[in-house]
């Protein structure tokens, strides 16, 4: 299972390697090393074949997927879990395509991560050779920026922008797409002077000076304010900065669904999760605000629902890194561009203390009925339901560094809902783009990043079958991480639209499932079934007593629907909630 | 209305399908796009006229900021600017209309380029609605083929384009202004 690996090099070991000779494979490992990439995820082939054979002189651990998209998921895990660059890895054509939903993952959701791709002899570019793919081009409007690399002399320099640009700014992904010649031509390796010299980039923003008084005059007037956290939070490391800023105005604090976890669920602000499926206190409470305070998050059509009706009363306050965002959406009365954490600052001592019980008083009070129709309230009908998965696995893993790394659907919004994020990057989830397939070779990244944490997959049995074949990968690198498939037959989000919006035509969601247990034992896995509510707890404990990585399948009520919902294009206000026949026999009303 | 923006981009392979791309991903259609050097071997200038609300014009800045390649934008326009656009108007001149043309020509200060048997080829510069009226008189004479620059723009006075500060730049709601890469 692949050659010796070269021990860790000796600063002066590394001072030696500068300004000699070498091809510009070994350039590559070099650069990334000095970048601090200790593992990387790929995939190898026949036009990355040198970087490949340059590994061995590398002392950094290289883990075989079982598909590009695979990388591109677990790279991304890895820079959500540790905040640190993640790397991934593939060849040519195929390889690189596969990477494409990965990439536009991470693009949405501002994850910093470098791609590296081989590409054919530059003598052949453009001339549809074997496994060609011009993915400079495929990948333009989904990476932050990107590069093709034909000669050895340019990688260094490459390479240190990439990750400049990756991780500065707001993050996301960028590709370095570099020639087979490239690879295996030498040149002299020089990595001072490879820093990166960008005329174009400047991610040092500041606000304007009149743009705090500005800001302040709208908090200082404000009865009704909300905070809405985002994402940005966590990317600025601006944790402590948000919830000293809403503690100083007694401010309530909504999240998004990155959000969670920036601000703590149990801290006595915390309104809980916003939008389409957020809590309908919480989008009520926003519809009734007089001021919006948006820090790191972008107002996705998700959270906002219909703009004509968003929030009509409040003046809004935007934080955010990127200029484009301001006004994209929403109509703000003040905007600071900058970074999070020193726009919060700047505004913090400048802040009055507020005390404002009586909007805090109404907020706790628009949550009425919610508990009566919460479903872990309503009497044990025998049946399984996800929310009870959740709402246990919370229980048994809150204690403990645990990371939950969801797949996209009905589970991920329970998961968003019943598992009490208290740390930030505790959740992992695709968010902006929504990728299937996207837990597992995420939680592999965030196990990889974090070995000391629990690493839990939380997905759905149609989301785990697109990239299930990283299971294997999962064994071959002796992680432990458990996975908790949330399988109803359906797929379930799909489902439940047409349920609603399409007369309950249940077009090609029915889904047969291979036996989730036999599989798993297949891959050497320990495998569990588990279809009772009082099982759930046993069958966690089980699988976090095990020494190696656990596969549960949940097998929960199949025509389950996540409420509330805001369904598109209605306003934040008008929502669905669970039905009363059920709220009745809960003994409400 | 139509916004004619001024782009500073580094003079690099692919940079003009980046800039392209954004507007396409952006849904903004372009009227007219020029490229070419400047007083700068490594940078190149764009002319870029589009139509868009204010708002819009904001929003296509802020974004055309975020290519890592672009180094500077200017939407000149509400700015004191000179906009000139180039038409080759290849028109036919029988022996009775030449004179015709040829006086047209003269009142639009437009030079003729070339002669053959039965057509002249005209040259103008100026402002897009001054070709476009040259255009419409020669129209009835018989236009054989027509080609246009689109627009180039730059600011009246001494100095040249230059990007206004970055605390400035980050001000996204004043009128004036642009915001910088992220």
């Amino acid at each position: 299972m692949g050659g010796q690996k070269a021990e860790q090099k000796t600063p002066a070991q590394k001072a030696a390697a500068d300004k000699t000779t070498m091809t510009g494979a070994r350039i590559l490992w070099e650069c990334l090393e000095r970048e601090g990439v200790k593992q990387v995820f790929g995939y190898p082939g026949g036009a990355i074949l040198p970087v490949y054979d340059a590994l061995r002189h590398s002392s950094i651990h290289h883990i075989l997927v079982r598909h590009e998209q695979g990388a591109t998921h677990m790279a991304d895990g890895y820079a959500r879990a540790t905040g640190d660059v993640g790397v991934a890895i593939a060849t040519s054509g195929p390889g690189a395509t596969n990477m494409v939903t990965g990439i536009a993952t991470a693009m949405l959701d501002s994850v910093p991560i470098v791609c590296i791709t081989g590409q054919v002899g530059s003598k052949l570019l453009g001339s549809d050779a074997f496994q060609e793919t011009d993915i400079t081009g495929v990948t333009l409007p989904i990476t932050k920026h990107n590069y093709l690399v034909t000669r050895a002399d340019e990688i260094a320099h490459t390479v240190r922008e990439a990750f400049y640009v990756a991780k500065s700014g707001r993050p996301g992904p960028v590709l370095i797409d570099i020639t087979k010649d490239a690879q295996q031509s030498s040149c002299e390796f020089d990595w001072e002077a490879a820093a990166p010299k960008m005329r174009g980039y400047r991610p040092d923003l500041s606000p304007a000076k009149d743009a705090y008084d500005k800001a302040l005059e709208l908090i200082h007037a404000a009865k009704r304010p909300i905070i809405l956290a985002g994402h940005g939070i966590s990317v600025s490391g601006a944790e402590h900065e948000v919830q000293s800023f809403a503690e100083r105005g007694s401010i309530p604090v909504a999240m998004t669904l990155l959000g969670l976890g920036h601000f703590p669920s149990t801290h006595v602000l915390n309104l809980g999760m916003m939008g389409m499926h957020g809590e309908a206190w919480v989008n009520t409470a926003i519809q009734e605000a007089d001021l919006l305070i948006a820090l790191g998050m972008r107002f996705d059509d998700r959270v906002t629902g219909n703009l004509k009706t968003y929030a009509p009363n409040a003046k809004k306050i935007h934080i955010d890194i990127d200029p484009s965002e301001i006004n994209k959406n929403v109509k703000v009365d003040v905007a600071l561009v900058g970074d999070l954490r020193k726009v919060l600052h700047e505004l913090q001592p400048r802040m009055e203390m507020k005390d404002r019980r009586k909007w805090l008083e109404f907020v706790r009070n628009l949550k009425g009925d919610s508990a009566v129709r919460d479903i872990q309230n309503l009497p044990d009908n025998g049946h399984l339901y996800a929310a009870h998965v959740i709402n246990d696995l919370w229980h048994e893993t809150r204690d403990s560094e645990t990371i939950v790394v969801t797949d996209v659907g009905q589970h991920q919004m329970w998961e968003a809902q019943y598992y009490k994020h208290d740390r930030p990057r505790s959740l992992i989830t695709s968010g902006g783009l929504g990728t299937m397939g996207f837990a597992l070779p995420a939680a592999i990244g965030a196990k990889v990043g974090c070995p000391a944490s629990d690493v839990w997959v939380v997905a759905g049995d149609g989301g785990f079958q697109m990239t299930m074949a990283e299971l294997a990968t999962i064994v071959q690198e002796n992680l432990k991480v458990n996975i908790a498939i949330i399988n109803n037959g359906y797929l379930g989000m799909v489902r439940q639209w047409q349920e609603f919006f399409y007369e309950r035509n249940y077009e090609a969601t029915p889904l047969l499932s291979p036996d989730f247990k036999k599989l798993g034992e297949a891959y050497g896995i320990r495998s569990i079934i588990c279809n009772k509510r009082g099982e759930v707890v046993p069958t966690i404990r089980a699988a976090r007593e095990h020494n190696g990585p656990v596969l549960i399948d949940f097998q929960v009520e199949q025509e389950d629907t996540v409420y509330p919902m805001v369904a598109a294009g209605a306003s934040l206000h008008e929502m669905i909630r669970r039905p009363s026949p059920i709220v009745e026999t809960a003994g409400d009303e | 209305m139509l916004h004619t923006f001024i782009v500073y981009v580094e003079n690099k392979p692919g940079v003009l399908s980046r800039v392209v791309s954004l507007f396409r991903r952006r849904a903004f259609n372009i009227d007219s796009l020029t490229v070419g050097r400047t007083e700068k071997p490594e940078v190149s200038r764009m002319t870029i006229v589009l139509d868009a609300d204010q708002d819009q014009a904001r929003r296509i800045v802020a974004n055309v900021y975020k290519l890592v390649n672009v180094l500077l934008v200017d939407d000149v326009t509400a700015q004191p600017a000179i906009v000139r656009d180039l038409a080759l108007i290849k028109v036919e001149a029988t022996p009775e209309s030449r004179s015709h043309v040829l006086e047209l020509a003269n009142v639009f200060r437009a030079r003729v380029v070339d002669v053959a048997h039965d057509s002249l080829t005209i040259e103008i510069t100026g402002t897009e609605d001054k070709i476009d009226s040259l255009l419409e008189v020669l129209r009835p004479l018989g236009l054989i083929e027509v080609v246009r620059t689109g627009q180039v723009a730059m600011r009246r006075g001494t100095k040249a384009t230059v990007p206004v500060s970055k605390e400035k730049a980050a001000a996204v709601l004043d009128d004036e202004n642009v915001s910088y890469s992220v």
